[in-house]
C-alpha cells in the first residue's frame, strides 16, 4: 500500500444543484475527510472549478477520481500532488487593537510573514496573508503566543497546474471538433 | 398565433410515448394523481401494469428491461411510496439496468416545509443513480425525461430518477419535444485507442492458456455474435459471471460454465492456471474473485469494459480496452491469429469430471431421500426444451437456479446479481414475460423471497400475466443455514420459517397451483404447469438440509472449492 499523502483533486462541473452532494458521497462511501475545498465559477463561462484537498493513497484517489469523473454532470477531475500544483490559501486574523499597539512589534510581523493590514478600528485590526498552510499556520502561532487571536479564518486551497493551460479548454475544444465531425 | 398549451402530465406521457414507452409499472398516489388523471386518455398507447407495492413497480420493470433491451420505466407517487422504490433502483444501478423512474413529489412551494409524504427523492436517489434530477417548472418535463432516457440506456446502463412537483404535473406549458442524444459532460461511449486493440491481440496471440471472463456487458452492448467470433477464432475457453450466463449458449464447447462463488470448478480453478485473463464487460466482483490477494497473480490481464471507473478497480490490468464490446471485441478479432488450444482446453476434463462425479449426479440424479433443488431446476430446463426465461429470486434458489438452468438465447437470465435482492424474483417475472411474452418465463423462489414480495401474486392476477412460478420450499432460508451450518456451528438462528398453504393463497388469487413431495410426481406437475393456460404456482418441498455446492467461503481463494465431500 502506497503512503498517504495530500491529494488535490480538481474537478470541473456543469453548475447544477446538488453537485456538491454528488461528489462528497463519493469521498464519504471511502471515509476520506474533505481538509480544504473550494468552489468558484471558472474561466470557462457556465462552468465551476471545485479544489479539494484529502489524504489518501495514490490507488485510492485514482478510483475515486475516476468515479467523480463518472458522474453525469461532471466535465472532467483529476487529481494532483503539491509538486505539480501552484496553490495558495488565504487567512485572516482578527487582533484586539490594544494589544497590537502595546506589543509595539507589527512592523517586524508583517515584514517577516509578508502580511498586510486589511481593517483598523479602534477595537480591533484584521491582519491578512496569503501563503500555504505552514506559512498561514506559523504566523498564526506567532500571533496566539504574543498578541493573542480573536478570530482566525482560512480559506480552502486554491490551486493551479505547473503545466500549460487548463486542461478542460483542451478537453472541451476536442469534444466540440467529435461532435462537428459527427454531425458532418 | 399562440400556440397551444398542454399540462406538465400530458407533456410527460407525450414524450414517454415519444421516446418508445408502452409499458409502465406504477402504482398510483396523492402527488402524482395528474399524470394518472392523464394516463387515462392514454390507455390505448401505453399500458400501465399496476402492481401491489413500488418495490414491485422498480422490480417489474427491472425484468422488462433485461429482456427486451428497452429502458424499463416505474410510475409512483411521493414520500413512501419513492422510498418503497428505492431497493429497485439499487439493484438497478448494480446490474446496470437501464430503468427510469418517475416520482410525484408535493407541489413546489411546499418543498421544503416537511409537507405530507414530502421526501427529499433527490438526496436519497443521487448516490444510487446515474442521474436524479427534479422538475419544478411544467416546461422542463420534455427536456428532463428525454436526457432520463438518453442517460439511462447510453453508456453503461443505469437508473434515473425524475422528481416531478405536483404544480409542474398541472400547469400549463407549451410541448416542445427534441430527443437528447448529447450531453457535453457525459461521454457513455469512449473512443476506442487502437493500440490498446493491437496490444489486447498481441497477448492473446501470445497466449498458451487464455481464459476469457463473460459478463452481462456483452448482452448489454448486443455483442454475442462478437464474442463467439472472438472466442473461436483464438479458441479461448471461458467462464460466465451470472448476469453474462446467457450471452453464449450453455452447449457451447467453449463455454466451461459459470464463475464465482457457486461456479463451476473447471473456470474457477483455471483462473488461477491461465496465463492470460480477459475480463469482457465485467467487473471482477467479490463473489467472482474472492481474495485478490491470491487472484489470478500468474496472469497477464485484458478488460474489456465501457466504464473507465471499472478498470483497475479490483484487479490491475495489462491491457484496458476500453469501449463498447461489439465494437472492441470485433476489432480485436481481426488481428487474431487462428488458434487452437486443444491440450489448454482438454485440461479442463478432470475438473468437470470431478464436479459431475461429486456434485452434479447427487444434486439432479438423487437416487433417494427428498427431492433436491437442483433436480427440480434441471427437470424445468430439461422441460422447457432450455428455451425459457430463468427468473429466480436470493439465496440457494437462485444458485440452484443458474447452475442447473440451460440458455439457448441470450438475454434468459433475469437475477439480482450485485445487491442480492430477496422479494426481486416474483415481480422481476411479472415485467419479464411482458417484456417478451413469446417466451416461457420460470421463476425459481424460496419460501422466504417469495414471502417479501407475495402480494404481487394481486398483479399476476389482474395482469392475467403467464409466468410459471416454482417454489423450492425447505421451511428455511436456506443460503442463511447453509452459511450457519458451515460457519455457525450449526447454531440455525432465526432461519426456519413456519410457513403458509402457498397454493392455498394463489388460489384466493385465483392462480392455479400444486405442492409436489414425492420424486415420482414431479414430472407430471411440471408438465402440469407448463401446459397450464395461464400463471401456475409449482411449491415443490425440498430437503430441508439442501447445500450449494461447489462453494469457495467467502473472502477466501478462487481454488479453495468446497464440494461437500469431506
Amino acid at each position: 500500500m502506497s503512503a498517504r499523502k495530500l491529494y488535490t483533486v480538481t474537478i470541473f462541473s456543469e453548475n447544477t444543484v446538488g453537485l456538491l452532494n454528488q461528489i462528497a458521497i463519493i469521498f464519504t462511501r471511502r471515509q476520506l475527510n474533505i481538509e480544504t475545498l473550494s468552489v468558484s465559477p471558472s474561466a470557462i463561462e457556465e462552468i465551476h472549478k471545485f479544489t479539494i484537498t484529502t489524504f489518501s493513497t495514490e490507488d485510492i484517489m485514482d478510483k475515486v477520481v475516476k468515479q467523480i469523473d463518472k458522474r453525469v454532470d461532471i466535465l472532467k477531475a483529476y487529481y494532483n500532488t503539491d509538486e505539480d500544483l501552484v496553490f495558495q490559501e488565504i487567512a485572516l486574523y482578527k487582533l484586539s487593537m490594544d494589544l497590537f499597539i502595546k506589543t509595539g512589534t507589527v512592523e517586524e510581523l508583517i515584514r517577516k510573514h509578508n502580511a498586510r493590514i486589511l481593517e483598523m478600528n479602534e477595537t480591533c485590526v484584521v491582519i491578512e496573508k496569503n501563503g500555504h498552510y505552514e506559512e498561514t499556520q506559523a504566523l498564526f502561532k506567532e500571533l496566539s503566543s504574543t498578541i493573542g487571536v480573536l478570530q482566525f479564518i482560512r480559506s480552502g486551497r486554491v490551486a493551479i497546474t505547473k503545466s500549460k493551460v487548463e486542461r478542460l479548454s483542451d478537453m472541451l475544444a476536442e469534444m466540440e471538433a467529435k461532435i462537428e465531425k459527427k454531425k458532418a | 398565433m399562440e400556440k397551444q398549451k398542454i399540462t406538465g402530465s400530458e407533456a410527460l406521457l407525450k414524450t414517454l410515448v415519444a421516446e418508445g414507452v408502452d409499458t409502465i409499472f406504477g402504482y398510483p398516489g396523492g402527488a402524482i394523481m395528474p399524470v394518472y388523471d392523464c394516463l387515462y386518455d392514454y390507455r390505448d398507447k401505453i399500458r400501465h401494469v399496476l402492481v401491489r407495492h413500488e418495490q414491485g413497480a422498480t422490480h417489474a420493470a427491472q425484468g422488462y428491461a433485461r429482456v427486451s433491451g428497452k429502458v424499463g420505466v416505474a410510475l409512483v407517487t411521493s414520500g413512501p411510496a419513492a422510498t418503497n422504490a428505492i431497493t429497485g433502483i439499487a439493484d438497478a444501478l448494480m446490474d446496470s439496468t437501464p430503468l427510469v423512474v418517475i416520482s410525484g413529489q408535493v407541489a413546489s412551494p411546499l418543498l421544503g416545509s416537511d409537507a405530507f409524504q414530502e421526501i427529499d427523492v433527490i438526496g436519497i436517489t443521487l448516490p444510487i443513480t446515474k442521474w436524479a434530477y427534479q422538475v419544478r417548472h411544467a416546461e422542463d418535463i420534455p427536456w428532463a425525461i428525454s436526457r432520463a432516457f438518453y442517460i439511462a440506456s447510453s453508456g453503461r446502463p443505469g437508473p434515473v430518477v425524475i422528481d416531478i412537483a405536483k404544480d409542474a404535473q398541472s400547469n400549463l406549458m407549451e410541448y416542445a419535444y427534441k430527443k437528447v442524444d448529447y450531453i457535453r459532460s457525459y461521454q457513455p461511449l469512449p473512443d476506442v485507442d487502437m493500440n490498446c486493440i493491437a496490444a489486447a491481440a498481441e497477448l492473446i496471440n501470445q497466449s498458451k492458456k487464455p481464459l476469457a471472463l463473460v459478463g452481462q456487458g456483452v448482452i448489454l452492448s448486443h455483442a454475442e455474435k462478437e464474442l463467439v467470433a472472438f472466442l473461436e477464432k483464438a479458441d479461448i475457453p471461458f467462464g460466465s459471471t451470472i448476469l453474462g450466463l446467457s450471452a453464449v449458449p450453455t452447449d457451447h464447447p467453449l463455454n466451461k460454465g459459470m464463475l464465482g462463488m457457486h461456479g463451476n470448478v473447471g473456470p474457477n480453478r483455471k483462473t488461477n492456471e491461465c496465463d492470460l485473463l480477459i475480463g469482457i464487460g465485467m467487473r471482477f466482483d467479490d463473489r467472482v474473485t474472492g481474495d485478490l490477494k491470491t487472484y489470478a497473480k500468474q496472469a497477464k490481464v485484458i478488460h474489456f469494459d465501457i466504464d473507465l471507473a471499472e478498470i483497475g478497480k479490483n484487479v490491475a490490468v495489462t491491457v484496458p480496452v476500453l469501449g463498447n464490446a461489439k465494437e472492441t471485441l470485433a476489432a480485436v478479432t481481426t488481428l487474431l491469429k487462428q488458434a487452437k488450444h486443444t491440450k489448454w482446453i482438454s485440461s479442463f476434463t478432470p475438473d468437470e469430471e470431478e464436479e459431475e462425479t461429486k456434485v452434479i449426479q447427487k444434486e439432479i440424479h438423487p437416487d433417494s431421500g427428498m427431492i433436491k433443488m437442483g433436480e427440480v431446476v434441471n427437470k424445468v430446463s430439461d422441460a422447457t426444451g432450455h428455451d425459457g426465461i430463468l427468473v429466480t429470486d436470493v439465496g440457494q434458489n437462485q444458485m440452484m437456479g443458474v447452475r442447473y438452468f440451460k440458455f439457448k438465447h441470450t438475454r434468459s437470465v433475469v437475477t439480482s446479481g450485485g445487491l442480492g435482492t430477496m422479494g426481486f424474483g416474483l415481480p422481476a417475472a411479472i415485467g419479464a414475460k411482458i417484456g417478451a411474452p413469446e417466451r416461457t418465463v420460470c421463476c425459481f423462489l424460496g419460501d422466504g423471497g417469495l414471502q417479501m414480495t407475495i402480494q404481487e401474486f394481486g398483479t399476476i392476477m389482474q395482469e392475467k400475466t403467464n409466468v410459471k412460478i416454482i417454489v423450492l420450499n425447505n421451511n428455511f432460508l436456506g443460503m442463511v443455514r447453509q452459511w450457519q451450518e458451515l460457519f455457525f456451528n450449526e447454531r440455525y438462528s432465526e432461519t426456519n420459517m413456519e410457513n403458509p398453504d402457498f397454493v392455498g393463497i394463489a388460489k384466493a388469487y385465483r392462480i392455479a397451483g400444486r405442492t409436489v413431495d414425492k420424486r415420482e410426481d414431479l414430472d407430471e406437475a411440471i408438465r402440469e404447469m407448463l401446459v397450464h393456460d395461464g400463471p401456475y404456482l409449482l411449491v415443490v418441498t425440498v430437503e430441508k438440509q439442501g447445500m450449494v455446492y461447489p462453494m469457495i467461503p467467502a473472502g477466501t481463494t478462487v481454488t479453495n472449492i468446497f464440494m461437500g465431500d469431506n
